[in-house]
């Protein structure tokens, strides 16, 4: 059957696309069809197709807000990104450290950012800087705890014959430690990559001029949920532009690595 | 000139409360530019022989000469080629065996230059910018070695570089080992299980027994070189064979 080689041909290659694509398109018509049989209010749930409408007509608004809200994004996650490099070269020195800063890394996630960004506002005003702050927080951890353990998992028969070598302690995290966690690290920045977006948008709601957050709000109160609903498309759509970014640089950056998963 | 001079190596290990002790007095001598093979029983020491000699563990008590002075870092006189080949996943084939060279500071290009022109010795040309995972297990093996060779030391450690190969693969591998040897006339200090493999290799021939180990004969193979496959069913092997397996009790 010439339909079903078609149909089942993508998923072979290893791109699962048909089949999320068909759920989604399913999801949408019994919503929409929700919407219309039940007669249900637009302020309450707006319908897929009115919210497309909007989206369409907005695009240009949309467009202006969602560029600061990925400035803050990629910003963020580009500063926790060299925190954790940093850190993780600290906390390699010697097990005490680890010891001593990784339990304090835990604590540090179980503080509610939401309760805690009202005060990046107090401190660093109604600019950028608070959001790329609760991007950091929100950000940092999945990267730190993913190379660190990556750095731990490295061989260490690899490690004790680079230093017969000669090799000092910063060029083996170099040449050994830092690569071979590099999997692990990618795993966890793809993560924090979509915690990105969010995190900046919850530094908006708190209160800013520009930005996909402040959109939010203001349609919120004003009960225009098929603007809100349009946001959150633009949202989904630009996490997935970060998303594949750093999918991306993963493929630049261990090419070996691609290589030996392929085998 | 003694490159490796080894008296009463003893080393203990405490596992778990447990006293295990591991090297029970050995010594050992390798003259520059001779073929030394440590033979001996599965878990009877051999890498920890090595670790000690790499500066890795120290030992317990005994003396450990390397070019002829106690206190020449280990970095400076041996180049070590642990049993699992430890190629870096991360980098190409010329990249991996420019390592050692590079640990001292070498000069990329020129490093890079002589490595190229050493492919064919090793039987990788065309394969310089593959990564380890491309390679077969054999080839894997022959990478490490050039890793080690060319890091100029005067003595290689090999720490049964040939245990992973198959049976065909091993004895072409032996050949060209001894081919490479002679290119380069370093000093070779190599740990086998196989009877045949050391006194094909050799120059000396040391037999360890079990653990705790000690030597329990060295014999001096003065079979005459070059040597090819039909050496393996010369009578003079055969007998320096029976004296080797009596020593091990097989």
């Amino acid at each position: 059957m010439p339909r079903l080689d078609w149909f089942s041909g993508p998923v072979n290659k290893g791109g699962r696309i048909w089949p999320a694509l068909l759920c989604l398109l399913a999801f949408f018509l019994a919503w929409e069809a929700g919407v219309r049989l039940l007669a249900i209010k637009p302020y309450l749930l707006p319908a897929p197709s009115q919210v497309f409408g909007t989206l369409v007509e907005m695009l240009p608004l949309l467009a202006r807000h969602s560029q600061s809200t990925l400035l803050e994004a990629v910003t963020g996650l580009a500063a926790a990104v060299v925190t954790t490099l940093v850190l993780a070269a600290v906390m390699d020195l010697h097990p005490w450290i680890r010891q001593g800063i990784y339990p304090l890394l835990v604590v540090s996630q179980t503080v509610p950012i939401i309760s805690i960004a009202p005060l990046f506002i107090i401190w660093f005003g109604y600019g950028i800087l608070p959001k790329v702050v609760v991007v950091a927080l929100v950000c940092f951890f999945p990267v730190v705890v993913s190379l660190v353990e990556g750095m731990q998992s490295a061989d260490s028969d690899m490690v004790n014959l680079l230093r017969v070598m000669g090799y000092s302690r910063w060029q083996i995290i170099r040449l050994v430690r830092f690569p071979a966690a590099l999997p692990a690290f990618f795993a966890g920045l793809k993560i924090a990559g979509t915690y990105s977006v969010m995190g900046a948008v919850i530094g908006e709601w708190l209160g800013a001029v520009n930005g996909l957050g402040v959109f939010m709000t203001r349609a919120t109160h004003a009960y225009q949920l098929d603007r809100v609903f349009a946001a959150i498309f633009i949202i989904i759509l630009v996490s997935l532009l970060i998303y594949a970014l750093i999918e991306l640089l993963a493929h630049l950056a261990m090419p070996w690595y691609y290589n030996e998963k392929e085998k | 000139m003694t490159e490796i001079f080894l008296e009463d190596v003893a080393k203990t290990f405490l596992i778990n409360g447990a006293i295990l002790p591991v090297l029970a007095g050995l010594t050992v001598q390798v003259e520059a530019g001779e073929f030394v093979s440590l033979i001996g029983p599965s878990g009877c020491g051999k890498s920890t022989l090595f670790n000690i000699i790499c500066g890795l563990t120290a030992p317990d008590r005994g003396r450990v000469m390397l070019g002829g002075r106690d206190d020449v870092p280990a970095r400076e006189v041996v180049s070590y080629m642990p049993q699992k080949d430890l190629l870096l996943p991360w980098r190409t084939v010329l990249d991996n065996v420019i390592l050692a060279r590079r640990a001292v500071g070498r000069e990329k290009s020129a490093v890079q230059k002589e490595a190229r022109e050493l492919m064919p010795l090793f039987g990788l040309t065309g394969f310089e910018n593959s990564y380890p995972a491309e390679l077969s297990g054999g080839m894997r093996q022959r990478v490490a070695l050039m890793r080690t060779v060319l890091a100029h030391r005067r003595v290689l450690l090999l720490d049964e570089p040939l245990g992973a190969l198959d049976a065909i693969t091993r004895t072409r591998m032996q050949q060209w080992l001894l081919e490479v040897w002679n290119n380069f006339k370093q000093a070779v200090f190599f740990v086998t299980h196989d009877i045949d493999e050391a006194i094909f290799l050799s120059d000396q021939v040391y037999v360890l027994t079990p653990r705790p180990a000690k030597v329990c004969l060295h014999l001096t193979i003065s079979l005459p070189r070059p040597r090819c496959a039909a050496l393996l069913t010369d009578p003079a092997f055969l007998a320096l064979k029976k004296k080797i397996m009596l020593a091990l009790q097989v």
